[in-house]
């Protein structure tokens, strides 16, 4: 089977005054359709970088990246983008900051249908009860809310999450990965996430993909993370197999990640067993 | 709260006192002069002519000895006295600056102007109110003018570096041409236009000078919108309209009011250049009409008028300014 999104040679430089400077460099991942996937490397390695290419944020240097079977050239509603900082407008309340989207997707439905499409999905997060509050009186949790709302509520393909969990506090975070799970769930969405958090990966995921650092980074490793879904917080760290994928993860970060495949001492490809 | 009191009440105080005390140290004062040709002699005779003159003359001989005296003395010998000894003595102006109005001179001077603010004596004797909202009215035409062509190129500017690069030189040079200079440019521009020539070139100069902070700040304003939010709209795919009126507007409103209230500012400079030359009734007009009739005590009144309507305007702007900054 075809994947869902398929990235080939992904390649991107920046010019710097000496010199382009490669930040990724033969980037490859396919994804299937519904799977959930987060990327994982150390700070500054490129992984947002990629996350931003495929949202056509940035423009792709080389490479190709196909979306249900067409390039992907610019931004566009079809990818929904949750940021690190949740981006909602300061000037509209998280009511009108999700129609605002909605407006531009839904553009043949009726005022009240739109409204109730941005109603469900802020209901969906818990912000039932103050939506018509600006972002300025919401807190950064709720703010984070809205921003999946908004993602969620335009039926995009896919799912760009760009460490969106980054700045919120270790509980809110932890409300916040189980908001994303069931609507992920309940929405069957393709979903790609940047991550530097091992347990949030590996809680959300079915695929981590470790990314070596930059620059020129790329894929260092893959890891199947085959927990049975829905998943609980409490059965996973039952289970020893999750302490294992983590020592990997943690590992990889710690040793491995500073070297590219295929070089001396380093295995092509790494799997856990 | 003491504190408080002490920072925003009696210092300020403390300022305009020093102030008003250093004024009136170099502000001159009126007094008599005896005229040469006249003696003591000549001046007992002629009080001494008077009916009780005798008697009087013992009372107010300590008083008019001196060659020179106050006019607070001459008011307060008695009437008839006065009237007798006038001729003799010569009106002058005396202190570091004779003709700087001193203090009080300036206060009587200017009180009908604020008893009656609304009054209308003639075309260039009226309330001081009157006049003030002349200034404003124009000020008004000339700064929506200003902020109508302002934003717009602000706009351009913050949007386009080639915009930039081929403007930016002309307006670092065209901004800090004083009114003074751009009037007599918009008086030969609207030579032509008739009767209402002399307001169009008003207009032309205040809405040229005040425009450039709103252009500067709207450009720097557009130029700091957060990428996020940019990318926000790239995402859902916005049109440039909503673009504009959706994002880009709203995040650049703060730095416009900036601009707002510094143009605002700036305009209300203009409009004593532009009344000045042109002569307009208004605050401006009033002013230089008063040194053109050497009432010089009305040149400090207006130039207080002027600048506590300058102040005013400020503090309003800066309330507006704060409420648009405290919602982005």
């Amino acid at each position: 089977m075809s994947n869902f999104l398929e990235i080939s040679q992904l390649v991107k430089t920046f010019p710097t005054p000496k010199g382009p400077l490669t930040i990724v460099r033969d980037f490859d991942l396919g994804m299937k359709k519904g799977e959930f996937i987060t990327l994982i490397g150390h700070s500054g390695c490129g992984k947002s970088t990629v996350l931003s290419m495929i949202a056509g944020l940035s423009d792709v240097t080389t490479g190709v990246i196909v979306l249900a079977g067409k390039e992907v050239v610019g931004a566009g509603p079809d990818r929904g983008v949750v940021f690190q900082a949740p981006c909602l407008l300061p000037w509209f309340t998280a009511f009108e900051n999700v129609m605002l989207g909605i407006d531009q997707v839904y553009y043949t439905a009726s005022k009240l249908e739109r409204q109730q499409i941005a109603e469900y999905y802020l209901s969906l997060v818990g912000l039932a009860d103050s939506m018509h509050k600006y972002p300025g009186e919401l807190s950064q949790g709720m703010r984070q809310r809205c921003g999946i709302a908004r993602a969620f509520a335009l039926s995009p393909k896919m799912l760009l999450l760009d460490e969106p969990f980054g700045m919120l506090d270790s509980l809110t975070k932890y409300e916040l990965q189980d908001v994303l799970l069931n609507l992920w769930q309940r929405d069957q969405k393709t979903a790609l996430m940047v991550t530097h958090d091992v347990d949030e990966a590996l809680y959300l995921s079915d695929r981590v993909v470790m990314m070596t650092d930059g620059p020129e980074a790329t894929v260092g490793a893959i890891l199947e993370v085959n927990f049975p879904r829905p998943r609980t917080r409490k059965q996973l760290l039952e289970d020893p197999e999750y302490y294992r994928l983590r020592e990997y993860l943690l590992t990889f970060l710690n040793e491995r990640s500073h070297h590219r495949p295929g070089q001396a001492g380093q295995p092509a490809l790494a799997t856990h067993h | 709260m003491n504190k408080f009191k002490f920072d925003w009440l009696i210092l300020p105080i403390i300022g305009v006192v020093i102030v008003l005390l250093t004024w009136h140290g170099l502000a001159g004062r009126k007094v008599f002069k005896l005229t040469d040709t006249v003696t003591k002699e000549d001046l007992s005779a002629l009080v001494i002519a008077l009916p009780e003159g005798a008697a009087q003359w013992n009372a107010v001989a300590a008083q008019l000895k001196n060659k020179q005296i106050e006019a607070a003395t001459a008011t307060s010998l008695p009437p008839a006295v006065w009237t007798a000894v006038k001729d003799s003595y010569e009106e002058i102006r005396v202190g570091p600056i004779p003709d700087l109005p001193n203090v009080a001179e300036t206060w009587i001077s200017s009180l009908p102007y604020m008893k009656e603010p609304f009054a209308k004596r003639g075309e260039m004797d009226q309330g001081i109110l009157r006049f003030t909202w002349y200034s404003l009215v124009l000020v008004s035409k000339g700064y929506a003018i200003a902020l109508l062509i302002g934003v717009p190129i602000g706009f351009f500017l913050g949007l386009s570096p080639t915009f930039t690069k081929m403007f930016d030189p002309l307006i670092q040079v065209l901004r800090p041409v004083s009114p003074l200079a751009w009037l007599p440019l918009g008086l030969i521009l609207f030579m032509r236009a008739g009767p209402e020539a002399g307001t169009y070139a008003a207009l032309f100069t205040i809405a040229l000078c005040g425009m450039w902070p709103t252009v500067l700040n709207t450009a720097v304003g557009v130029r700091a919108v957060p990428q996020d939010y940019l990318n926000v709209g790239r995402v859902l795919k916005l049109s440039r309209w909503k673009m504009l009126t959706k994002i880009l507007i709203p995040a650049t409103l703060p730095y416009m009011f900036t601009g707002f209230r510094l143009s605002l500012g700036i305009c209300w400079l203009a409009i004593v250049a532009a009344e000045m030359l042109t002569g307009r009734p208004g605050a401006g007009g009033f002013l230089w009409q008063e040194y053109n009739a050497l009432i010089y005590e009305h040149i400090i009144f207006s130039i207080l008028v002027i600048g506590v309507v300058g102040l005013i305007l400020d503090r309003l702007m800066s309330l507006i300014e704060a409420r648009f900054k405290a919602i982005s």
